[in-house]
């Protein structure tokens, strides 16, 4: 066993894990956050995307003692302390930027990362911005409408 | 004077769907979301090869790791288990959870391990040795039809699990054949195009895979099952008969269910095993799928060969067409399985009126993963077959293709209309569809930019498809389960109302259209709403989502019973108000007396009444609660036209969908936002099945495209932005007025696009190309004659 310390959605977390242990199995096992989704074990579908020191990752292509001392944010902490949503959030509600949901959480965090790097995306680049996150249910288009709603596009 | 905020009518409204503060909170519970103390991970051991006798199962490793609880063999198993049950009248082979003796598919289980946490019960399976003697494998479906190289089951020769089934023109209830209109048909013909094609193996990929929590109360003698499942109660049904408990006894839950497509329509194995495991020892057990495992052991959908036959005039009047199919169903029948190639026999008309039809079906058993109902199920197969067997013949005749169709379509005065092939189709106006789809898209403007696109040398060609399926499943005539579905609604003491459906859903957002119903029909706040699904100790009866049926008939199984609980309320407030029923009026969250609104009471202080009724009115029972069950007479039958304009690189060979217009005609609809999302996700599934989707099989039996790094899923750099139009043509066939859309985009997609890649090949000669649209095929259709030209191959 190897203990982990990390900061998850802004809180300190420690853990004695199996060296082999996933980042996604962590969050969903040890702490409980289950929004992060195992959707494949190839790293293709993006369901597992969380937040390391701000920057996009499939959860399920990193080990929890990888993330020693990282910061992490899952889609469990991207609305407000109030519980104000964010406009990401706010962006696929309104739009229907989801149906059975399970890849919404990874689809989100991606988008964070897209407009964090560029906050006016154009639909072209949006498409390639999420293109690591596969949805069956949407076909996309209401998806790209929530992430340009999020970005005041809409 | 205080007024009341007037409350907007909600059906027909793009109302934000109630399911999503949750879901995008990551707060929704899948079933790999849940623990239950002293809870036990499953893990099965799979067959690595195709086909073979077990020899020997050696568990001793995997039951000597630390947090191993036990382990099962196939024959351990099958002393708790009998084989697995189908839903069709076929004849079918023994099929076992757990293979004992022989393996006929590469990912069929042969053990389970039982362990403290899923790591190490992914360890044990590992450190499980079999001995397999390989048989050789049949992969190729005529192949499998010459018995060669061997016979899968023993009691069906020539690897036939569905001989030969003739249906249409000439073909009587008793199975009399008498040819001679068909035979008059093509003798006429002045015209006839025939050609093999392939509507080729897919698989379904839910994002969600499977999972179950089988959780065996040894106090109680009762069992709680969660699965990742679009019907509950067929679950309930199905592991009460296996477990040999009462359906009483057990208790299914659908959770948050993250995408079916009909693949979680079965009941599987490793949910029966779940919950005989749990059963035998006591213990709550979990499994949740890997995706690998998902490509392997969750059903795949269509691959049905066709061999199409259309005779017509040479002025384009259709007069005969002739459909031999040969589905390859895999290895074994599933729930589903052997029914569903009979739906493409039954759309075999399409939207047409032609005189004679004839199809036969003949289903194979191949060692591959089974098949069932993956979105569209059989019918998208059928809009392809005839599509293209069109769009063939108007090249033939060289004839504008929506001309062509236009002679043919059944007159929009002809309905309901019966079909050459058994069908009723309740009603519809493709004419308007096609109008409306060649407006949408400005067909001659797009006309003219193919054409200067190919003057500058480009491969641009235009598709258009018609399409119409059969949904809204149906009198139980049509479903071994029943055709009917149920809701309870009750209103509540405090006026808000609770209702249930059996209509369980997987992402189509019945919490919100159900609510926008119910809100409109009593006109109090969408927010005083709850619908529950999913929980057969909650909801009381249902069948389940498929087939595009939640809305047409649970919808309006809800409409039923609140139309029985708004009946009685009325009562009660007739007795308030000292009026007659008759003229009772809800409006704005008040129910008042018609013409003297000063009077109206809140719908909660009516409400309230019934549940203290002091006094109780002659001849009432307290309480607001009513149930009731729809079966609608006939089945629904949406339509719609889809059109693309595609490009091929000619250096290449690889094709860029450029356009994608659909034109859907489902009926009336109750939320149009969602109806969009609905359209949108069988459309991607439709041009990922014509463009990039395929699974391809060595001659081995293994499963080549077993990964998301292999088989390619639609990404979103893959579409074009959807252009839509809604054409509405409502049903008699409910009181809603509505068909059903969950399946509509997978159907007319799919043979437009492809009918547009034939139209960019046109100036090489290309009569067919079978799916999908392979770069390397089309570069050698672009640069042949080489070997591989032609047809294209498979793989």
């Amino acid at each position: 066993m190897t203990h982990v310390t990390m900061t998850v959605n802004g809180k300190v977390r420690r853990g004695d894990v199996e060296p082999r242990l996933l980042l996604v199995h962590f969050l969903r096992e040890n702490l409980l956050l289950t929004g992060a989704h195992v959707g494949c074990d190839t790293s293709q579908c993006g369901a597992c995307t969380v937040l390391v020191d701000g920057r996009s990752v499939k959860a399920c292509t990193v080990f929890a003692v990888q993330a020693e001392g990282a910061e992490i944010t899952t889609i469990e902490g991207l609305a407000g302390k109030d519980g104000t949503l964010h406009p990401l959030q706010e962006g696929f509600w309104a739009e229907h930027g989801l149906q059975c949901g399970y890849c919404t959480p990874g689809m989100i965090m991606s988008a964070a990362n897209l407009l964090s790097d560029n906050p006016s995306p154009t639909e072209q680049q949006i498409r390639e911005g999420i293109s690591g996150n596969l949805c069956r249910c949407t076909g996309y288009q209401h998806i790209v409408n929530a992430i340009q709603h999020a970005a005041g596009k809409r | 004077m205080a007024t009341t905020p007037v409350l907007p009518k909600l059906v027909g409204e793009r109302v934000k769907r109630r399911e999503d503060p949750r879901l995008i909170q990551g707060r929704g519970t899948y079933v790999d979301d849940l623990k239950i103390v002293g809870m036990q991970h499953l893990a099965f051991k799979r067959s690595d090869v195709a086909h073979g006798r077990i020899r020997s199962v050696d568990v001793s490793a995997a039951l000597a790791m630390d947090g191993v609880e036990a382990v099962f063999t196939g024959a351990e198993i099958a002393e708790m288990l009998g084989p697995m049950p189908i839903g069709t009248p076929f004849p079918s082979p023994p099929h076992r959870a757990v293979a004992a003796d022989v393996v006929r598919y590469a990912g069929e289980p042969v053990a389970v391990v039982v362990a403290s946490n899923r790591y190490t019960a992914r360890d044990a399976a590992d450190a499980i040795v079999v001995d397999i003697e390989a048989f050789p494998a049949v992969v190729d479906l005529e192949r499998a039809m010459t018995g060669q190289p061997v016979v899968i089951h023993a009691d069906f020769p020539n690897n036939l699990a569905v001989p030969f089934v003739p249906s249409g023109t000439g073909v009587s209830p008793d199975g009399t054949v008498d040819d001679t209109a068909i035979n008059q048909a093509f003798a006429a013909a002045e015209v006839v195009v025939s050609q093999r094609m392939i509507n080729q193996r897919l698989v379904p990929n839910a994002m969600e895979p499977r999972g179950v929590l089988a959780h065996f109360e040894p106090g109680k003698g009762s069992m709680t099952i969660w699965s990742s499942t679009q019907n509950p109660h067929i679950l309930r049904t199905m592991i009460a008969a296996m477990t040999g408990l009462g359906q009483d006894q057990v208790r299914a839950i659908a959770p948050e269910v993250g995408g079916g497509f009909g693949a979680k329509i079965n009941i599987y194995g490793e949910e029966y095993v779940a919950a005989v495991v749990s059963k035998r020892l006591g213990i709550p057990v979990k499994w949740v799928e890997d995706r690998s495992e998902a490509f392997v052991a969750t059903t795949h959908g269509r691959d049905i060969l066709g061999y199409i036959d259309i005779a017509a005039t040479r002025d384009g009047k259709v007069l005969g067409l002739k459909m031999r199919l040969i589905a390859d169903i895999g290895a074994y029948n599933m729930l589903l399985t052997a029914a569903i190639p009979t739906l493409t026999m039954l759309m075999a008309n399409g939207t047409y009126d032609i005189p004679a039809i004839r199809t036969t079906l003949t289903e194979v058993f191949t060692n591959k993963t089974p098949t069932d109902a993956y979105r569209g199920a059989g019918r998208p197969e059928a809009t392809y077959f005839v599509e293209r067997a069109m769009d063939m013949l108007a090249r033939e005749l060289k004839m504008d293709p929506a001309e062509l169709r236009r002679r043919n379509f059944i007159p929009k005065d002809k309905f309901p209309y019966a079909t050459q092939m058994g069908a009723v189709y309740d009603s519809g106006d493709y004419e308007k569809a096609l109008d409306a789809a060649l407006q949408a898209c400005n067909w001659p403007a797009l006309v003219a930019e193919r054409d200067a696109a190919r003057k500058d040398g480009r491969l641009v060609g235009l598709g258009l498809a018609m399409y119409v399926e059969v949904c809204g499943l149906g009198p139980s005539s049509s479903l071994p389960t029943g055709g009917w579905e149920h809701s309870q609604v009750t209103i509540e003491r405090d006026g808000r109302i609770s209702a249930t459906t059996g209509a369980s859903p997987h992402g189509q957002g019945n919490e919100t259209t159900f609510a926008q119903m119910l809100a409109d029909q009593f006109s109090i706040p969408l927010e005083h709403i709850t619908i529950l699904h999913g929980d057969t100790g909650v909801v009381k009866q249902g069948i389940g989502t498929f087939g595009s049926r939640s809305q047409a008939v649970g919808g309006t199984a809800l409409h039923l019973a609140g139309g029985k609980v708004k009946a009685k309320m009325a009562k009660f407030a007739a007795a308030l108000l000292e009026a007659h029923e008759d003229d009772i009026v809800f409006e704005n969250g008040r129910v008042g007396v018609r013409g003297a609104p000063a009077s109206s009471k809140a719908f909660a202080e009516v409400a309230g009444y019934a549940y203290v009724p002091v006094p109780l009115p002659p001849g009432l029972e307290p309480g607001l609660s009513d149930e009731a069950f729809f079966e609608p007479a006939n089945n629904t039958y949406p339509f719609g036209c889809h059109i693309s304009m595609l490009e091929i690189d000619r250096d290449t060979g690889e094709p860029t969908l450029l356009k994608l217009v659909a034109v859907d005609d489902a009926g009336n609809l109750i939320n149009p936002l969602i109806v969009e999302g609905q359209i949108h996700g069988g459309l991607a599934q439709g041009v990922g099945q014509a463009m990039i989707e395929e699974a391809v099989y060595n001659d081995d039996g293994q499963l080549l495209t077993g990964s998301f790094m292999d088989y390619a899923m639609p990404r979103a750099t893959d579409f074009p932005r959807f252009e839509m139009v809604s054409t509405v043509t409502p049903t008699p066939v409910n009181p809603l007025g509505a068909k059903g859309v969950g399946e509509a985009g997978t159907l007319g997609s799919t043979p437009c696009i492809v009918n547009a890649a034939v139209d960019a090949l046109e100036s090489f000669g290309v009569k067919h190309v079978d799916m999908m649209l392979r770069p390397e095929k089309l570069w050698r259709l672009i640069h042949g004659p080489r070997q591989g030209s032609g047809q294209g191959g498979r793989a």
